[in-house]
């Protein structure tokens, strides 16, 4: 603890800091990112520190947007407790998802959460009449209001984009350095070592996937109240792949992991777009090298080479 | 000293499709014994151990561990009653450090208490003479280190019932003199059951002596007793 947690402090403050010397486009840019570096943190709680491997994590994301866009449009809820009944919705798929797909293992836990995933994509495009669809909704400015800060405003929205993203930072440091947490890294381990010292570890093993579901929720809840928009693109298989890219690239089991993951890919997509038309590929072979070149990603070389302590 | 009874089995089986691995066991473990589990390659003794903690269920038959049916408890909840079995196949968490290997068998017993947790952990790999070793990353460790860690996890849980199956596999000679050493200590407030096929250890640490052979127990007595055995004799030591 000596030594992380003045590096992740430090990088908190360092985003503090950044939105007072950022020009607009990149300003606005690092708010995207911290939300969803966000998404990212709550898929690591499962694929990085407990080894469960989920193809469907779009749809923990899109139960909070939506939970949180259908209280405001529907019941004309304030988007404060909005963005609460949007986690609780996460939560509530977490604890659904958690209880029948941990009684699968491997390929079918991945089979199993893309089609629950797929499933909530098709049923938010079944209700199209309260969900519009695949056209989805915008939430009106005039109701992203807290406590009278207008939550579009470019500066507030970074400050409540850096506020969520530290929080999740700094429970993802304290939940790995907990007991549950080193009883999580047991289980990716060698789950059958760590039953037979006694632990229960498939309640490890949901405890993970509902932190991991209701994390990833309240990212798609802040990501719906503070750009405005919710959308069916959101629960689609694209957004379940994102998250294990981001954190691949930065570091499966690492806490800043996720957000290195996802500014590189953000910036990678947004530089190689403005030179070329083909920046896919550019994406693609940038990709493939860092695959070949750092197999446990970014700050997973860091902590090989120089870092050992890092958590 | 009529000793109370720790385990007890009665009519335990276990078959592997047709093939029955433990056939009828009646098996009875005195409190504070060191009793040696022996028998030849494929007695079922390995099966036999993996259904008292609860790694494989049984077939049918009954366990008990003081007084408690636990046939049907799933085996985190035997191993918190106070069982710990040290793997025959090495079972370790190959990544992370001989430290952090220890620290999760002690922590299952002491929860947050960081004091404690090191203090217990650290201790128990000194126990096993892996102390200088704690921060190398596990699966670094040479095979016969790697046994002793094993060792340590069973030592860091500080079980009623220690299973032992075959630690002396891969040690040299001077391990195995230091082995003999920390069993007769850990004995003394710890009920050690022994799966060996070194001998000499079997005769030099064992108080009683159960011999299995396929799937059911031939011989049961003194080492004494075991080694005048004609049936034992053909079946096992050496013809
Ligand atoms: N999971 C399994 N599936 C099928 N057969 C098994 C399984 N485990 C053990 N067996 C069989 O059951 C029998 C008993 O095996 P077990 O491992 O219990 O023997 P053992 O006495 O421990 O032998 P060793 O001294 O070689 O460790 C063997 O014939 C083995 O092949
Ligand atoms: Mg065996």
């Amino acid at each position: 603890m000596k030594r992380a947690l003045p590096l992740h402090l430090g990088l908190i403050v360092l985003l503090f800091a950044l939105q007072f010397a950022l020009p607009a486009y990149h300003h606005g840019n690092l708010a995207r990112i911290m939300v969803m570096a966000t998404f990212a943190m709550g898929y690591n709680i499962m694929f990085g520190y407990t080894g469960l491997l989920s193809l469907g994590h779009a749809m923990f994301f899109a139960a909070g947007m939506y939970g949180m866009g259908l209280a405001v449009t529907q019941l004309g809820t304030p988007v404060g407790p909005a963005f609460l009944i949007g986690i609780a919705a996460a939560f509530a798929l977490s604890l659904i998802v958690g209880l029948l797909a941990l009684r699968t293992i491997g390929v079918a836990f991945m089979i199993v959460t893309l089609m629950f995933s797929q499933t909530l994509f098709l049923t938010i495009l079944y209700f199209g009449s309260i969900t519009r669809g695949d056209e989805g909704f915008g939430i009106k400015q005039a109701t992203r209001q807290i406590m009278g800060l207008d939550l579009s405003d470019p500066t507030i929205r970074y400050f409540a984009a850096w506020l969520l993203f530290s929080l999740t930072l700094m429970g993802t440091l304290w939940l790995v350095r907990s007991p549950l947490g080193r009883v999580l890294i047991a289980i990716r381990e060698n789950e059958e070592r760590a039953r037979m010292l006694g632990y229960d570890t498939w309640r490890a093993k949901l405890s993970a996937v509902l932190m991991s579901g209701t994390v990833s929720g309240a990212a798609g809840a802040a990501y719906g109240v503070l750009f405005g928009y919710v959308g069916a693109s959101f629960a689609q298989v694209p957004y379940s792949i994102f998250p294990l890219l981001w954190v691949l690239l930065g570091g499966a089991g690492t806490v800043i992991g996720p957000l290195i993951g996802a500014l590189f890919m953000f910036y990678l997509i947004d530089l190689s777009s403005g030179v070329t038309d083909a920046y896919m590929l550019v994406v693609g072979v940038a990709l493939v090298l860092l695959t070949l070149f750092a197999p446990k990603g970014m700050m997973g070389m860091v902590r090989e080479r120089w870092l050992k302590w890092l958590p | 000293m009529a000793a109370v009874t720790l385990l007890s089995t009665r009519d335990l089986c276990r078959h592997f499709g047709g093939l029955r691995a433990v056939r009828d066991v009646d098996f009875d473990l005195p409190q504070g014994e060191i009793r040696a589990l022996i028998g030849p390659n494929g007695a079922g003794k390995t099966t036999f151990v993996s259904m008292l903690c609860g790694r494989i269920p049984a077939s049918s038959g009954s366990i008990t561990f003081q007084g408690q049916d636990v046939t049907h408890l799933p085996a985190h909840k035997r191993i918190s009653l106070g069982m710990a079995y040290t793997f025959q196949i090495t079972s370790i968490f190959g990544n992370l450090t001989v430290y952090e290997n220890v620290a999760l068998a002690v922590q299952h017993r002491l929860g947050r208490d960081h004091a404690a947790l090191k203090r217990e952990t650290l201790a128990a790999l000194a126990r096993v003479g892996l102390k200088a070793r704690a921060d190398q990353v596990a699966g670094d460790l040479a095979y016969g280190h790697q046994r002793l860690l094993e060792i340590a996890m069973g030592l860091g849980q500080e079980p009623k019932l220690l299973i032992l199956d075959e630690p002396t596999q891969g040690l040299s000679d001077g391990e195995i003199e230091e082995f003999i050493a920390l069993i007769r200590e850990v004995s003394a407030n710890t009920t050690v059951l022994l799966i060996e096929h070194n001998i000499p250890v079997v005769m030099a640490l064992a108080d009683t002596i159960t011999v299995l052979n396929f799937g059911e127990i031939i011989a049961e007595g003194t080492p004494a007793e075991i080694r005048a055995n004609t049936h034992v004799q053909e079946a096992y030591l050496g013809g």
